[in-house]
């Protein structure tokens, strides 16, 4: 029993940074249709960032707030020189472009930050805390609350605001939300930015637990992905529940049946999903107009 | 006198083959050639499944490494002649590709990118985990073709450079042929319908779901050639051929040369191939210069390499 309860903590704290990658992925395909592989170098720049501001010496807050700051910064130069220029590209050459962004920032990260592997402190400590025979790590409970706060935050903007209305009146239709006089340029870059910041927090949560270094983006990008996938794209609570799903399975695999395989177990169950449900958990059924 | 744009695509295909040797300073570049000419294969077959059909594909290179794998695992396990491995990884790839295929290709867009991306990555992780038989991530050596001393006994005597530039690029043309035979086939037309709009196809009475397979499995069996190839030249392997990368790579030189041509998709591989080749003076900017190029033209050359620089040409000659 105890030994469930184990394998459960690890994987809600790993479905947790699967789960706000998987909401960074949503917002982005909301807003444009595009799915943002690069999402997961927002992480490692999130992580890499602070680590970076922490080591010059300033408080780790300031750090992580400057590392979520300038990786939105990032996000929206990002949407304003390559995405926007090529809107209505196809889906195979919008993948090529956020692809190639992302092994652009990755090569820019080595540039600038070497191959070296970092951390920083846990904010709370590293004392694990005993629950019912199991252990968890503060931190853990750090990354599953941002993940939570992440995503109540973002049900009321979209739900409560009008700025969250006009997200999803052009994630609808793009030119009826222009005509109703909806700055969907302006969208477009709260969306990345939002997106990109989301990503960074991620990386500011996770890297006391899971260590940076300059190529750890791709791994959170096809893991954040295949969550969001497994959701139902452009679901916000797809992307959180896939996300925590994701880290469940990966984690129940590696305890019970083999470590080398809880990605594969992963990826497996994904394939089932789609197979039964073609557009995910979450996903609304769509109708192809010709 | 006119001519096809199939002869013309073979014709300059057979001349770059044959004729590129004379401008080589040194043996090294047949190697890079033969390069070019391995990765442009797998290229040719991702031109039939996103070119032709509409598809996309995110896990090819695991296609690839079940036919490098092939020609590494056969001839030690079961006797086969390297030759004879090649046969078997792709058709392999074939029955695997039917398999994985029927279901996922029911799936759209992204949806389908991802499914593809899950069976790259289970190839992978099956190549990378099983060490007693594949060595790991450490990768296997492979068996010699032993074709090259056949041809020296005949009285043909290569360099081993000179030998599998010289394979692969008779090969590379034979594939292209195949390939620009499918284009102008009521299969090809129908492929290219469906890529246009599925549901008007169906409605005409095109069999979607089919001939969706059929790219698919063409597709995963030029990949699967690429791979062995690779393999029995390098006559070492590593997981890597399989990785999430190299399907990328596959993709992005199709896409960047011009994903509707069979030419301007053997261009992309090309210029990518070469790339990394001119930047080893610029290690450090390898990455950076990647990401670069593969942004920039699919920013202004939406179309591909290829395809822009001969509108360039030909609106000049107007």
């Amino acid at each position: 029993m105890a030994e469930l309860l184990q394998f459960l903590f690890s994987g809600v704290t790993v479905g947790a940074v699967y789960a706000l990658v998987a909401l960074g992925f949503t917002i982005i395909y909301n807003a444009s249709d595009v799915v943002n592989f690069a999402q997961g170098e927002f992480v490692m720049l999130g992580g890499m960032l602070t680590f970076v501001c922490h080591a010059a010496g300033l408080p780790l807050p300031l750090a992580a707030l400057i590392a979520i700051v300038v990786t939105s910064a990032i996000g929206v130069a990002m949407n304003k020189l390559a995405i926007e220029p090529a809107r209505g590209a196809p889906v195979v050459s919008l993948i090529i472009i956020t692809i190639g962004a992302s092994i652009f920032i990755r090569g820019g990260a080595q540039l600038l930050f070497g191959k070296q592997i970092h951390s920083f402190p846990a904010f709370s400590g590293d004392t694990p805390l005993r629950i019912g025979g199991a252990t968890i790590l503060p931190q853990s409970l750090w990354v599953i609350g941002g993940a939570v706060v992440v995503f109540v935050g973002l049900w009321l903007f979209f739900t409560r605001t009008l700025t969250g209305r006009a997200v999803l009146a052009t994630s609808n239709n793009r030119l009826a939300a222009q005509l109703v006089g909806i700055n969907t340029g302006f969208v477009m870059t709260l969306s990345f930015a939002l997106s990109a910041g989301i990503g960074a927090l991620a990386g500011v949560l996770a890297t006391p637990i899971t260590l940076t270094s300059y190529d750890v983006g791709l791994a959170f990008a096809l893991k954040g992905f295949a969550a969001a996938m497994l959701g139902g794209m452009g679901n916000p609570k797809g992307a959180l529940a896939g996300g925590f799903l994701l880290g469940l399975i990966e984690a129940l695999t590696a305890g019970y049946l083999s470590s080398q395989y809880k990605d594969a177990a992963a990826f497996v169950v994904i394939l089932l999903v789609l197979f039964f449900m073609p557009q995910g958990l979450f996903g609304a059924k769509s109708t192809e107009r010709v | 006198m006119k001519i096809s744009a199939k002869s013309a695509t073979l014709l300059v295909l057979v001349v770059l083959v044959a004729l590129s040797p004379m401008l080589f300073p040194s043996g090294y570049y047949y190697r890079v050639g033969a390069l070019i000419f391995v990765n442009a294969i797998a290229v040719t077959g991702i031109v039939i499944l996103t070119g032709y059909a509409g598809q996309i594909s995110l896990g090819h290179a695991g296609f690839a490494g079940i036919g490098a794998y092939a020609c590494a695992l056969a001839p030690v396990h079961l006797g086969l002649h390297p030759a004879l491995a090649l046969v078997l990884g792709a058709a392999i790839s074939a029955v695997l590709a039917f398999l994985v295929g029927r279901p996922i290709l029911r799936l759209k867009g992204y949806y389908l990118g991802v499914a593809t991306l899950g069976f790259g990555i289970l190839v992978s992780m099956v190549l990378n985990n099983e060490r007693q038989l594949t060595g790991g991530p450490d990768g296997m050596e492979v068996p010699e073709l032993g074709l090259r001393g056949l041809l020296r006994d005949a009285g043909i005597d290569l360099t081993n450079g000179q030998f599998w530039y010289f394979l692969c690029g008779i090969i590379l043309i034979l594939a292209a042929w195949l390939a620009l035979n499918l284009f102008n086939s009521p299969t090809g037309r129908a492929l290219r319908a469906l890529h246009g709009s599925e549901v008007a196809a169906r409605t005409v009475g095109v069999d979607v779901a089919r001939l969706k397979l059929q790219a698919f499995v063409i597709s995963a069996v030029y990949a699967s050639v690429s791979g062995s190839l690779l393999a029995l030249q390098n006559k070492f392997i590593t997981p890597d051929v399989a990785g999430f990368m190299h399907s990328i790579e596959m993709v992005t030189m199709a896409v960047l040369g011009g994903v509707g041509s069979v030419l301007g998709a053997i261009f992309g591989a090309a210029v990518l191939t070469l790339l990394p080749q001119v930047l080893t003076v610029f290690a450090e900017y390898e990455q950076l210069v990647l990401g670069l190029v593969m942004m920039l033209v699919m920013i202004f050359l939406p179309q591909g390499l290829l395809p822009s620089i001969l509108r360039k040409v030909r609106g000049k000659d107007e």
